[in-house]
Protein backbone atom coordinates (compact mmCIF):
# COMPACT_ATOMS: atom_id res chain seq x y z
CA UNK A 1 0.00 0.00 0.00
CA UNK A 2 2.59 2.54 1.09
CA UNK A 3 5.85 3.11 -0.77
CA UNK A 4 8.00 2.29 2.28
CA UNK A 5 6.50 -1.18 2.58
CA UNK A 6 8.81 -2.83 0.07
CA UNK A 7 11.19 -4.25 2.70
CA UNK A 8 9.30 -5.19 5.89
CA UNK A 9 12.39 -6.33 7.77
CA UNK A 10 13.78 -2.82 8.27
CA UNK A 11 10.58 -1.10 9.39
CA UNK A 12 9.89 0.32 12.84
CA UNK A 13 6.94 -1.17 14.73
CA UNK A 14 4.25 1.45 13.88
CA UNK A 15 5.28 1.51 10.24
CA UNK A 16 5.31 -2.31 10.17
CA UNK A 17 1.74 -2.39 11.46
CA UNK A 18 0.69 0.33 9.02
CA UNK A 19 1.95 -1.91 6.23
CA UNK A 20 0.53 -5.08 7.77
CA UNK A 21 -2.97 -3.66 8.12
CA UNK A 22 -3.08 -2.53 4.49
CA UNK A 23 -2.00 -5.75 2.77
CA UNK A 24 -4.26 -7.23 0.12
CA UNK A 25 -5.28 -10.15 2.31
CA UNK A 26 -6.31 -7.85 5.14
CA UNK A 27 -8.41 -5.91 2.62
CA UNK A 28 -10.27 -9.16 1.88
CA UNK A 29 -10.77 -9.54 5.64
CA UNK A 30 -12.30 -6.04 5.84
CA UNK A 31 -14.47 -6.79 2.81
CA UNK A 32 -15.81 -9.91 4.56
CA UNK A 33 -17.38 -7.64 7.21
CA UNK A 34 -19.35 -6.31 4.24
CA UNK A 35 -20.39 -9.90 3.44
CA UNK A 36 -21.80 -10.26 6.94
CA UNK A 37 -23.65 -6.93 6.76
CA UNK A 38 -24.98 -7.85 3.30
CA UNK A 39 -26.25 -11.16 4.67
CA UNK A 40 -28.04 -9.33 7.49
CA UNK A 41 -29.46 -6.73 5.11
CA UNK A 42 -30.92 -9.38 2.78
CA UNK A 43 -31.89 -12.00 5.37
CA UNK A 44 -33.77 -9.71 7.74
CA UNK A 45 -36.51 -8.59 5.29
CA UNK A 46 -36.73 -11.97 3.52
CA UNK A 47 -37.02 -13.83 6.84
CA UNK A 48 -39.66 -11.34 7.95
CA UNK A 49 -41.54 -12.10 4.75
CA UNK A 50 -41.27 -15.85 5.32
CA UNK A 51 -42.39 -15.33 8.90
CA UNK A 52 -45.34 -13.22 7.85
CA UNK A 53 -46.43 -15.81 5.31
CA UNK A 54 -46.04 -18.56 7.90
CA UNK A 55 -48.03 -16.70 10.56
CA UNK A 56 -50.75 -15.75 8.08
CA UNK A 57 -50.94 -19.36 6.88
CA UNK A 58 -51.22 -20.62 10.47
CA UNK A 59 -54.25 -18.33 10.95
CA UNK A 60 -55.91 -19.42 7.71
CA UNK A 61 -59.40 -20.94 7.83
CA UNK A 62 -58.45 -23.56 5.23
CA UNK A 63 -57.27 -26.41 7.47
CA UNK A 64 -54.37 -27.90 5.40
CA UNK A 65 -52.86 -24.41 4.93
CA UNK A 66 -53.15 -23.77 8.65
CA UNK A 67 -51.44 -27.09 9.42
CA UNK A 68 -48.66 -26.19 7.03
CA UNK A 69 -48.15 -22.85 8.78
CA UNK A 70 -48.19 -24.45 12.22
CA UNK A 71 -45.73 -27.11 11.09
CA UNK A 72 -43.37 -24.39 9.85
CA UNK A 73 -43.67 -22.55 13.18
CA UNK A 74 -43.04 -25.75 15.11
CA UNK A 75 -40.07 -26.69 12.92
CA UNK A 76 -37.41 -24.95 14.98
CA UNK A 77 -38.68 -26.24 18.28
CA UNK A 78 -36.68 -28.96 19.93
CA UNK A 79 -33.98 -29.23 17.28
CA UNK A 80 -30.79 -27.12 17.30
CA UNK A 81 -30.86 -24.48 14.57
CA UNK A 82 -27.37 -25.42 13.41
CA UNK A 83 -28.76 -28.77 12.28
CA UNK A 84 -31.15 -26.94 9.97
CA UNK A 85 -28.33 -24.81 8.65
CA UNK A 86 -26.23 -27.82 7.74
CA UNK A 87 -29.25 -29.72 6.43
CA UNK A 88 -30.79 -27.04 4.23
CA UNK A 89 -27.62 -26.08 2.43
CA UNK A 90 -27.19 -29.60 1.02
CA UNK A 91 -30.90 -30.30 0.68
CA UNK A 92 -31.61 -27.07 -1.21
CA UNK A 93 -28.61 -27.58 -3.46
CA UNK A 94 -29.68 -31.12 -4.32
CA UNK A 95 -33.29 -30.02 -4.69
CA UNK A 96 -32.43 -27.31 -7.23
CA UNK A 97 -30.16 -29.64 -9.20
CA UNK A 98 -32.81 -32.37 -9.16
CA UNK A 99 -35.48 -30.01 -10.52
CA UNK A 100 -33.17 -28.69 -13.25
CA UNK A 101 -32.20 -32.23 -14.08
CA UNK A 102 -35.86 -33.23 -14.56
CA UNK A 103 -36.45 -30.22 -16.84
CA UNK A 104 -33.21 -30.15 -18.84
CA UNK A 105 -32.43 -33.86 -19.27
CA UNK A 106 -35.76 -35.70 -19.54
CA UNK A 107 -34.24 -38.65 -21.43
CA UNK A 108 -31.65 -39.47 -18.75
CA UNK A 109 -32.16 -43.04 -17.56
CA UNK A 110 -29.53 -43.62 -14.83
CA UNK A 111 -30.66 -43.21 -11.23
CA UNK A 112 -29.59 -39.94 -9.61
CA UNK A 113 -28.49 -41.49 -6.33
CA UNK A 114 -25.87 -44.13 -7.04
CA UNK A 115 -24.61 -45.37 -3.70
CA UNK A 116 -22.95 -42.38 -2.09
CA UNK A 117 -23.06 -40.22 -5.21
CA UNK A 118 -25.57 -37.68 -6.37
CA UNK A 119 -25.29 -37.54 -10.16
CA UNK A 120 -27.21 -35.16 -12.39
CA UNK A 121 -26.49 -34.38 -16.04
CA UNK A 122 -23.91 -31.69 -16.79
CA UNK A 123 -26.47 -29.19 -18.02
CA UNK A 124 -28.28 -29.35 -14.67
CA UNK A 125 -25.26 -28.54 -12.50
CA UNK A 126 -25.61 -25.39 -10.45
CA UNK A 127 -23.72 -23.28 -11.25
CA UNK A 128 -22.46 -24.78 -14.51
CA UNK A 129 -18.98 -26.20 -14.23
CA UNK A 130 -17.87 -23.76 -16.93
CA UNK A 131 -19.12 -20.74 -15.00
CA UNK A 132 -16.51 -18.33 -13.65
CA UNK A 133 -15.47 -18.51 -9.99
CA UNK A 134 -17.56 -15.51 -8.99
CA UNK A 135 -20.79 -17.35 -9.81
CA UNK A 136 -19.81 -20.23 -7.59
CA UNK A 137 -19.32 -17.79 -4.73
CA UNK A 138 -22.57 -15.97 -5.47
CA UNK A 139 -24.42 -19.28 -5.56
CA UNK A 140 -22.90 -20.36 -2.24
CA UNK A 141 -23.82 -17.05 -0.67
CA UNK A 142 -27.39 -17.19 -2.01
CA UNK A 143 -27.84 -20.69 -0.62
CA UNK A 144 -26.64 -19.39 2.75
CA UNK A 145 -29.07 -16.45 2.59
CA UNK A 146 -31.96 -18.75 1.69
CA UNK A 147 -31.08 -21.13 4.54
CA UNK A 148 -30.85 -18.29 7.05
CA UNK A 149 -34.17 -16.92 5.79
CA UNK A 150 -35.98 -20.24 6.14
CA UNK A 151 -34.71 -20.86 9.68
CA UNK A 152 -35.19 -17.30 10.90
CA UNK A 153 -38.50 -17.10 9.04
CA UNK A 154 -39.70 -19.87 11.32
CA UNK A 155 -38.63 -17.86 14.38
CA UNK A 156 -40.27 -14.73 12.96
CA UNK A 157 -43.48 -16.68 12.21
CA UNK A 158 -43.50 -17.67 15.86
CA UNK A 159 -43.22 -14.07 17.00
CA UNK A 160 -45.76 -12.70 14.51
CA UNK A 161 -48.26 -15.46 15.22
CA UNK A 162 -48.08 -14.58 18.92
CA UNK A 163 -48.40 -10.87 18.13
CA UNK A 164 -51.48 -11.44 15.96
CA UNK A 165 -53.12 -13.26 18.83
CA UNK A 166 -52.17 -10.45 21.23
CA UNK A 167 -54.22 -7.84 19.37
CA UNK A 168 -57.37 -7.34 21.51
CA UNK A 169 -60.16 -9.46 20.10
CA UNK A 170 -62.71 -6.68 20.57
CA UNK A 171 -60.93 -4.74 17.81
CA UNK A 172 -61.59 -7.53 15.31
CA UNK A 173 -65.19 -7.94 16.46
CA UNK A 174 -65.79 -4.21 16.03
CA UNK A 175 -64.37 -4.38 12.52
CA UNK A 176 -66.72 -7.21 11.64
CA UNK A 177 -69.62 -5.37 13.22
CA UNK A 178 -68.91 -2.53 10.79
CA UNK A 179 -69.30 -5.01 7.96
CA UNK A 180 -65.65 -5.53 7.02
CA UNK A 181 -64.84 -8.79 5.32
CA UNK A 182 -62.37 -11.25 6.80
CA UNK A 183 -59.69 -9.99 4.44
CA UNK A 184 -60.32 -6.33 5.21
CA UNK A 185 -60.21 -7.01 8.95
CA UNK A 186 -56.89 -8.77 8.55
CA UNK A 187 -55.19 -6.06 6.50
CA UNK A 188 -56.76 -2.91 7.93
CA UNK A 189 -57.21 -3.73 11.61
CA UNK A 190 -55.07 -6.68 12.65
CA UNK A 191 -51.82 -5.96 10.79
CA UNK A 192 -51.38 -2.27 11.71
CA UNK A 193 -51.92 -3.01 15.40
CA UNK A 194 -49.79 -6.13 15.47
CA UNK A 195 -46.36 -4.51 15.18
CA UNK A 196 -46.12 -3.01 18.63
CA UNK A 197 -46.76 -6.44 20.15
CA UNK A 198 -44.29 -8.05 17.76
CA UNK A 199 -41.45 -5.59 18.27
CA UNK A 200 -39.94 -7.01 21.50
CA UNK A 201 -39.83 -10.46 19.91
CA UNK A 202 -38.51 -9.14 16.62
CA UNK A 203 -35.76 -7.12 18.31
CA UNK A 204 -34.75 -10.24 20.20
CA UNK A 205 -34.72 -12.05 16.86
CA UNK A 206 -32.50 -9.38 15.30
CA UNK A 207 -29.99 -9.89 18.13
CA UNK A 208 -30.14 -13.62 17.55
CA UNK A 209 -29.64 -13.11 13.82
CA UNK A 210 -26.56 -10.96 14.43
CA UNK A 211 -25.15 -13.64 16.69
CA UNK A 212 -25.91 -16.37 14.15
CA UNK A 213 -23.87 -14.75 11.36
CA UNK A 214 -20.59 -16.53 12.24
CA UNK A 215 -22.35 -19.74 11.21
CA UNK A 216 -21.84 -18.55 7.63
CA UNK A 217 -18.40 -20.04 8.05
CA UNK A 218 -19.94 -23.50 8.42
CA UNK A 219 -21.89 -22.99 5.20
CA UNK A 220 -18.69 -22.53 3.25
CA UNK A 221 -18.82 -18.76 2.74
CA UNK A 222 -15.53 -16.90 3.17
CA UNK A 223 -16.71 -14.71 6.03
CA UNK A 224 -14.94 -12.96 8.90
CA UNK A 225 -14.39 -16.20 10.82
CA UNK A 226 -12.75 -17.80 7.78
CA UNK A 227 -10.37 -14.88 7.28
CA UNK A 228 -9.60 -14.54 11.00
CA UNK A 229 -8.52 -18.19 11.05
CA UNK A 230 -6.56 -17.85 7.82
CA UNK A 231 -4.76 -14.62 8.61
CA UNK A 232 -4.18 -15.20 12.29
CA UNK A 233 -2.45 -18.54 11.78
CA UNK A 234 1.31 -18.63 12.11
CA UNK A 235 2.96 -17.21 9.01
CA UNK A 236 6.45 -18.00 7.95
CA UNK A 237 8.56 -15.89 5.64
CA UNK A 238 8.01 -18.44 2.90
CA UNK A 239 4.35 -17.61 2.48
CA UNK A 240 4.18 -13.99 3.43
CA UNK A 241 6.31 -10.91 3.77
CA UNK A 242 4.86 -10.32 7.22
CA UNK A 243 5.90 -13.21 9.45
CA UNK A 244 4.29 -13.30 12.85
CA UNK A 245 3.41 -15.83 15.52
CA UNK A 246 -0.05 -17.37 15.99
CA UNK A 247 -2.26 -14.29 16.19
CA UNK A 248 -5.63 -16.00 15.90
CA UNK A 249 -6.45 -15.11 19.49
CA UNK A 250 -6.07 -11.40 18.64
CA UNK A 251 -8.13 -11.73 15.48
CA UNK A 252 -10.92 -13.42 17.38
CA UNK A 253 -10.68 -10.80 20.11
CA UNK A 254 -11.29 -8.27 17.34
CA UNK A 255 -14.37 -10.21 16.17
CA UNK A 256 -15.62 -10.42 19.75
CA UNK A 257 -15.37 -6.64 20.11
CA UNK A 258 -17.04 -6.15 16.72
CA UNK A 259 -20.03 -8.24 17.77
CA UNK A 260 -20.27 -6.59 21.20
CA UNK A 261 -20.33 -3.14 19.62
CA UNK A 262 -22.84 -4.23 16.99
CA UNK A 263 -25.12 -5.64 19.71
CA UNK A 264 -24.82 -2.48 21.80
CA UNK A 265 -25.64 -0.19 18.87
CA UNK A 266 -28.62 -2.38 17.90
CA UNK A 267 -29.90 -2.33 21.49
CA UNK A 268 -29.85 1.46 21.59
CA UNK A 269 -31.47 1.82 18.15
CA UNK A 270 -34.22 -0.69 18.94
CA UNK A 271 -34.96 1.00 22.27
CA UNK A 272 -35.47 4.29 20.38
CA UNK A 273 -37.76 2.56 17.87
CA UNK A 274 -39.77 1.00 20.67
CA UNK A 275 -40.26 4.43 22.29
CA UNK A 276 -41.53 5.79 19.00
CA UNK A 277 -43.90 2.87 18.32
CA UNK A 278 -45.44 2.81 21.81
CA UNK A 279 -46.28 6.52 21.46
CA UNK A 280 -50.04 6.88 21.76
CA UNK A 281 -50.71 3.15 22.15
CA UNK A 282 -53.20 1.89 24.71
CA UNK A 283 -50.53 -0.13 26.53
CA UNK A 284 -48.63 0.27 29.79
CA UNK A 285 -45.66 1.74 27.93
CA UNK A 286 -47.79 4.22 26.03
CA UNK A 287 -49.59 5.28 29.20
CA UNK A 288 -46.26 5.85 30.97
CA UNK A 289 -45.12 8.06 28.08
CA UNK A 290 -48.34 10.07 28.25
CA UNK A 291 -47.94 10.67 31.98
CA UNK A 292 -44.30 11.68 31.62
CA UNK A 293 -45.10 14.25 28.92
CA UNK B 1 -23.71 -58.28 11.31
CA UNK B 2 -26.78 -57.57 13.38
CA UNK B 3 -27.66 -54.24 14.89
CA UNK B 4 -26.59 -55.47 18.35
CA UNK B 5 -23.06 -56.05 17.09
CA UNK B 6 -23.05 -52.50 15.79
CA UNK B 7 -24.15 -51.27 19.21
CA UNK B 8 -21.33 -53.25 20.82
CA UNK B 9 -18.81 -51.84 18.33
CA UNK B 10 -19.88 -48.24 18.12
CA UNK B 11 -22.11 -47.61 21.14
CA UNK B 12 -19.33 -45.95 23.14
CA UNK B 13 -17.22 -44.88 20.15
CA UNK B 14 -17.41 -41.21 21.17
CA UNK B 15 -15.58 -42.09 24.39
CA UNK B 16 -12.94 -44.08 22.53
CA UNK B 17 -14.26 -47.50 23.56
CA UNK B 18 -14.93 -50.11 20.89
CA UNK B 19 -14.15 -50.08 17.18
CA UNK B 20 -11.47 -47.54 16.36
CA UNK B 21 -12.22 -46.84 12.69
CA UNK B 22 -15.41 -45.12 11.70
CA UNK B 23 -17.41 -46.96 9.02
CA UNK B 24 -16.15 -46.16 5.53
CA UNK B 25 -18.85 -47.77 3.42
CA UNK B 26 -22.13 -49.60 3.84
CA UNK B 27 -23.72 -46.89 5.94
CA UNK B 28 -26.72 -48.75 7.32
CA UNK B 29 -29.46 -46.98 9.21
CA UNK B 30 -28.40 -48.87 12.34
CA UNK B 31 -24.79 -47.69 12.13
CA UNK B 32 -25.86 -44.08 11.68
CA UNK B 33 -28.36 -44.20 14.55
CA UNK B 34 -25.89 -45.90 16.92
CA UNK B 35 -22.96 -43.59 16.18
CA UNK B 36 -25.04 -40.42 16.37
CA UNK B 37 -26.53 -41.71 19.62
CA UNK B 38 -23.02 -42.38 20.87
CA UNK B 39 -22.18 -38.76 20.15
CA UNK B 40 -25.15 -37.65 22.24
CA UNK B 41 -23.12 -38.72 25.31
CA UNK B 42 -20.99 -35.61 24.78
CA UNK B 43 -23.98 -33.32 24.34
CA UNK B 44 -25.54 -34.62 27.54
CA UNK B 45 -22.24 -34.36 29.43
CA UNK B 46 -21.63 -30.75 28.34
CA UNK B 47 -25.23 -29.79 28.99
CA UNK B 48 -25.58 -31.29 32.45
CA UNK B 49 -22.21 -30.23 33.86
CA UNK B 50 -22.50 -26.68 32.48
CA UNK B 51 -26.08 -26.33 33.66
CA UNK B 52 -25.42 -27.55 37.22
CA UNK B 53 -22.24 -25.54 37.72
CA UNK B 54 -23.62 -22.51 35.87
CA UNK B 55 -26.63 -22.43 38.16
CA UNK B 56 -24.52 -21.34 41.14
CA UNK B 57 -22.58 -18.70 39.25
CA UNK B 58 -25.86 -17.44 37.78
CA UNK B 59 -27.31 -16.94 41.26
CA UNK B 60 -24.18 -15.05 42.29
CA UNK B 61 -24.36 -12.91 39.14
CA UNK B 62 -28.03 -12.09 39.70
CA UNK B 63 -27.38 -11.06 43.30
CA UNK B 64 -24.32 -9.11 42.15
CA UNK B 65 -26.26 -7.26 39.47
CA UNK B 66 -28.98 -6.34 41.94
CA UNK B 67 -26.41 -5.28 44.54
CA UNK B 68 -26.40 -1.64 45.70
CA UNK B 69 -22.59 -1.70 45.80
CA UNK B 70 -20.76 -0.41 42.74
CA UNK B 71 -18.05 -3.03 42.22
CA UNK B 72 -20.07 -6.28 42.23
CA UNK B 73 -22.81 -4.61 40.19
CA UNK B 74 -20.47 -3.41 37.45
CA UNK B 75 -18.58 -6.72 37.39
CA UNK B 76 -21.78 -8.74 36.97
CA UNK B 77 -23.18 -6.34 34.37
CA UNK B 78 -20.04 -6.55 32.27
CA UNK B 79 -19.80 -10.31 32.58
CA UNK B 80 -23.40 -10.72 31.47
CA UNK B 81 -23.03 -8.25 28.61
CA UNK B 82 -19.82 -9.89 27.42
CA UNK B 83 -21.33 -13.37 27.17
CA UNK B 84 -24.82 -12.39 26.04
CA UNK B 85 -23.66 -9.79 23.55
CA UNK B 86 -21.30 -11.95 21.51
CA UNK B 87 -21.93 -15.15 19.55
CA UNK B 88 -21.17 -18.39 21.33
CA UNK B 89 -19.41 -19.55 18.18
CA UNK B 90 -16.88 -16.70 18.43
CA UNK B 91 -16.52 -17.33 22.17
CA UNK B 92 -15.53 -20.93 21.47
CA UNK B 93 -12.98 -19.88 18.87
CA UNK B 94 -11.55 -17.16 21.08
CA UNK B 95 -11.33 -19.42 24.12
CA UNK B 96 -9.65 -22.19 22.15
CA UNK B 97 -6.94 -19.93 20.75
CA UNK B 98 -6.55 -18.21 24.13
CA UNK B 99 -5.98 -21.56 25.84
CA UNK B 100 -3.58 -22.55 23.06
CA UNK B 101 -1.45 -19.46 23.70
CA UNK B 102 -1.67 -19.92 27.47
CA UNK B 103 -0.54 -23.51 27.03
CA UNK B 104 2.88 -22.32 25.89
CA UNK B 105 3.07 -20.15 29.02
CA UNK B 106 2.18 -22.84 31.53
CA UNK B 107 1.40 -26.57 31.14
CA UNK B 108 -1.49 -26.15 33.59
CA UNK B 109 -3.54 -24.94 30.64
CA UNK B 110 -2.89 -28.03 28.50
CA UNK B 111 -6.21 -29.77 29.33
CA UNK B 112 -8.09 -26.54 28.62
CA UNK B 113 -7.24 -26.74 24.93
CA UNK B 114 -9.18 -30.00 24.61
CA UNK B 115 -12.92 -29.88 24.29
CA UNK B 116 -13.94 -31.76 27.43
CA UNK B 117 -12.65 -28.99 29.66
CA UNK B 118 -12.10 -25.92 27.46
CA UNK B 119 -15.52 -25.97 25.81
CA UNK B 120 -17.08 -26.81 29.14
CA UNK B 121 -15.61 -23.65 30.67
CA UNK B 122 -17.06 -21.53 27.85
CA UNK B 123 -20.48 -23.18 28.14
CA UNK B 124 -20.36 -22.74 31.93
CA UNK B 125 -19.70 -18.99 31.65
CA UNK B 126 -22.20 -18.64 28.83
CA UNK B 127 -25.10 -20.34 30.56
CA UNK B 128 -24.23 -18.52 33.80
CA UNK B 129 -24.56 -15.19 31.99
CA UNK B 130 -27.88 -16.06 30.31
CA UNK B 131 -29.39 -17.59 33.47
CA UNK B 132 -27.95 -14.75 35.55
CA UNK B 133 -29.96 -12.28 33.50
CA UNK B 134 -33.09 -14.43 33.91
CA UNK B 135 -32.56 -14.71 37.68
CA UNK B 136 -31.87 -10.98 37.93
CA UNK B 137 -35.21 -10.23 36.29
CA UNK B 138 -36.92 -12.64 38.69
CA UNK B 139 -35.07 -11.16 41.68
CA UNK B 140 -36.48 -7.72 40.85
CA UNK B 141 -40.01 -9.10 40.67
CA UNK B 142 -39.98 -10.87 44.04
CA UNK B 143 -43.13 -9.46 45.73
CA UNK B 144 -42.37 -6.64 48.14
CA UNK B 145 -44.79 -8.13 50.69
CA UNK B 146 -42.75 -11.36 50.91
CA UNK B 147 -39.61 -9.47 51.89
CA UNK B 148 -41.51 -7.25 54.34
CA UNK B 149 -43.08 -10.31 55.95
CA UNK B 150 -39.60 -11.85 56.28
CA UNK B 151 -38.38 -8.68 57.98
CA UNK B 152 -41.35 -8.78 60.35
CA UNK B 153 -40.46 -12.34 61.34
CA UNK B 154 -36.92 -11.27 62.13
CA UNK B 155 -35.22 -12.77 59.08
CA UNK B 156 -32.25 -10.89 57.73
CA UNK B 157 -29.10 -11.37 55.69
CA UNK B 158 -28.32 -14.91 54.57
CA UNK B 159 -31.31 -16.69 56.17
CA UNK B 160 -33.68 -14.22 54.53
CA UNK B 161 -32.07 -14.80 51.14
CA UNK B 162 -31.87 -18.57 51.56
CA UNK B 163 -35.42 -19.08 52.95
CA UNK B 164 -37.51 -16.34 51.34
CA UNK B 165 -35.94 -14.47 48.42
CA UNK B 166 -34.11 -17.28 46.68
CA UNK B 167 -36.99 -19.81 46.48
CA UNK B 168 -39.34 -17.12 45.21
CA UNK B 169 -36.77 -15.98 42.67
CA UNK B 170 -36.37 -19.54 41.43
CA UNK B 171 -40.12 -20.02 41.22
CA UNK B 172 -40.55 -16.87 39.14
CA UNK B 173 -37.56 -17.58 36.92
CA UNK B 174 -38.26 -21.27 36.37
CA UNK B 175 -40.28 -21.13 33.10
CA UNK B 176 -37.64 -18.94 31.45
CA UNK B 177 -34.87 -21.06 32.94
CA UNK B 178 -36.38 -24.16 31.37
CA UNK B 179 -35.98 -22.59 27.94
CA UNK B 180 -32.43 -21.61 28.79
CA UNK B 181 -31.68 -25.24 29.66
CA UNK B 182 -33.14 -26.42 26.35
CA UNK B 183 -31.07 -23.93 24.40
CA UNK B 184 -27.95 -24.81 26.35
CA UNK B 185 -28.31 -28.41 25.19
CA UNK B 186 -28.82 -27.18 21.63
CA UNK B 187 -25.75 -24.99 21.94
CA UNK B 188 -23.57 -27.97 22.86
CA UNK B 189 -23.71 -29.01 19.19
CA UNK B 190 -21.47 -26.07 18.33
CA UNK B 191 -18.49 -27.37 20.33
CA UNK B 192 -16.85 -29.53 17.69
CA UNK B 193 -17.73 -27.13 14.87
CA UNK B 194 -15.79 -24.27 16.36
CA UNK B 195 -12.15 -24.18 17.38
CA UNK B 196 -12.11 -27.31 19.48
CA UNK B 197 -10.91 -30.30 17.47
CA UNK B 198 -12.45 -33.75 17.89
CA UNK B 199 -9.53 -35.84 19.11
CA UNK B 200 -9.38 -39.29 17.39
CA UNK B 201 -12.78 -38.55 15.83
CA UNK B 202 -14.49 -38.66 19.21
CA UNK B 203 -17.13 -36.05 18.53
CA UNK B 204 -20.63 -35.16 19.54
CA UNK B 205 -23.87 -36.14 17.80
CA UNK B 206 -23.70 -33.39 15.18
CA UNK B 207 -20.10 -34.29 14.41
CA UNK B 208 -21.12 -37.83 13.46
CA UNK B 209 -24.29 -36.71 11.67
CA UNK B 210 -22.18 -34.34 9.60
CA UNK B 211 -19.68 -37.13 8.94
CA UNK B 212 -22.43 -39.36 7.53
CA UNK B 213 -24.02 -36.54 5.53
CA UNK B 214 -20.64 -35.78 3.97
CA UNK B 215 -19.81 -39.40 3.23
CA UNK B 216 -23.17 -40.38 1.76
CA UNK B 217 -23.92 -36.95 0.31
CA UNK B 218 -27.42 -37.51 1.59
CA UNK B 219 -28.66 -35.18 4.33
CA UNK B 220 -32.09 -36.80 4.52
CA UNK B 221 -31.07 -39.66 6.82
CA UNK B 222 -28.42 -38.52 9.30
CA UNK B 223 -29.91 -35.13 10.21
CA UNK B 224 -33.44 -36.41 10.87
CA UNK B 225 -31.94 -39.08 13.17
CA UNK B 226 -30.11 -36.32 15.05
CA UNK B 227 -33.29 -34.23 15.15
CA UNK B 228 -35.13 -37.20 16.64
CA UNK B 229 -32.55 -37.57 19.42
CA UNK B 230 -32.79 -33.88 20.22
CA UNK B 231 -36.58 -33.87 20.29
CA UNK B 232 -36.45 -36.73 22.82
CA UNK B 233 -33.85 -34.84 24.86
CA UNK B 234 -35.96 -31.67 24.77
CA UNK B 235 -39.04 -33.59 25.94
CA UNK B 236 -37.00 -35.09 28.80
CA UNK B 237 -35.81 -31.64 29.88
CA UNK B 238 -39.36 -30.26 29.76
CA UNK B 239 -40.58 -33.20 31.84
CA UNK B 240 -37.81 -32.88 34.45
CA UNK B 241 -38.05 -29.10 34.73
CA UNK B 242 -41.83 -29.34 34.83
CA UNK B 243 -41.56 -31.68 37.82
CA UNK B 244 -39.24 -29.22 39.59
CA UNK B 245 -41.60 -26.39 38.69
CA UNK B 246 -44.50 -28.24 40.30
CA UNK B 247 -42.43 -28.66 43.45
CA UNK B 248 -41.45 -24.99 43.54
CA UNK B 249 -45.10 -23.97 43.13
CA UNK B 250 -46.65 -26.55 45.42
CA UNK B 251 -47.59 -24.06 48.18
CA UNK B 252 -49.60 -21.85 45.82
CA UNK B 253 -53.28 -22.14 44.94
CA UNK B 254 -53.82 -23.89 41.62
CA UNK B 255 -54.73 -20.78 39.63
CA UNK B 256 -51.60 -18.80 40.56
CA UNK B 257 -49.07 -21.44 39.58
CA UNK B 258 -46.81 -20.46 36.71
CA UNK B 259 -46.68 -23.00 33.92
CA UNK B 260 -43.62 -23.83 31.91
CA UNK B 261 -44.31 -22.53 28.43
CA UNK B 262 -41.94 -23.33 25.66
CA UNK B 263 -40.86 -20.07 23.97
CA UNK B 264 -38.20 -20.68 21.40
CA UNK B 265 -37.37 -17.06 20.58
CA UNK B 266 -34.34 -17.00 22.82
CA UNK B 267 -31.17 -18.22 21.25
CA UNK B 268 -27.49 -17.66 21.32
Amino acid sequence: MFSFCTDPSVLSTPAWFACYFTTGKLMLFYASFGTVLLLLAITAPVALGFGFAGAAAARARFAPLSWLGKLYIAMVRGVPDIVFFLFFVIALDQGFEYLRHKVKCPDWTDPIRQGSDFIVCDAAKLPLSTAPQIWHEVYGFSLAVLTFSIVFGAFAANVLYGAMRAVPHAQLETAEAYGMTHRQTFWRVLIPQMWVYALPGLSNLWMVLIKATPLLFLLGVEDIVYWARELGGAKTARFSDYPHADWRVWYFLGLLVFYLLFTRVSEIALAKLMTRLTHGQATVGGEAQRKAA
Amino acid sequence: MSCWDVVADYGLRSLGIGERLLPRDDFTLCKQAVLIGSGMIWNVYFGIVALVSGFFLATALAVGKASPRWLPRKLSEWFIFLFRGSPLFIQFFFAYFLFLSLKSVSPIFAPFSSAWLGALVVLFFNTAAYSGEIFYGALLSVPKGDVEAADAYGFSGWPRFRRIVWPTMLRLAWPAYTNEAIFLFHATTLVFFSGFPAWQQRGDALYYANYFADKTFNPFVAYPILAGYFIVLTLLIIWLFGAINRRLNRHLPQARRSKVRYRPNLLR
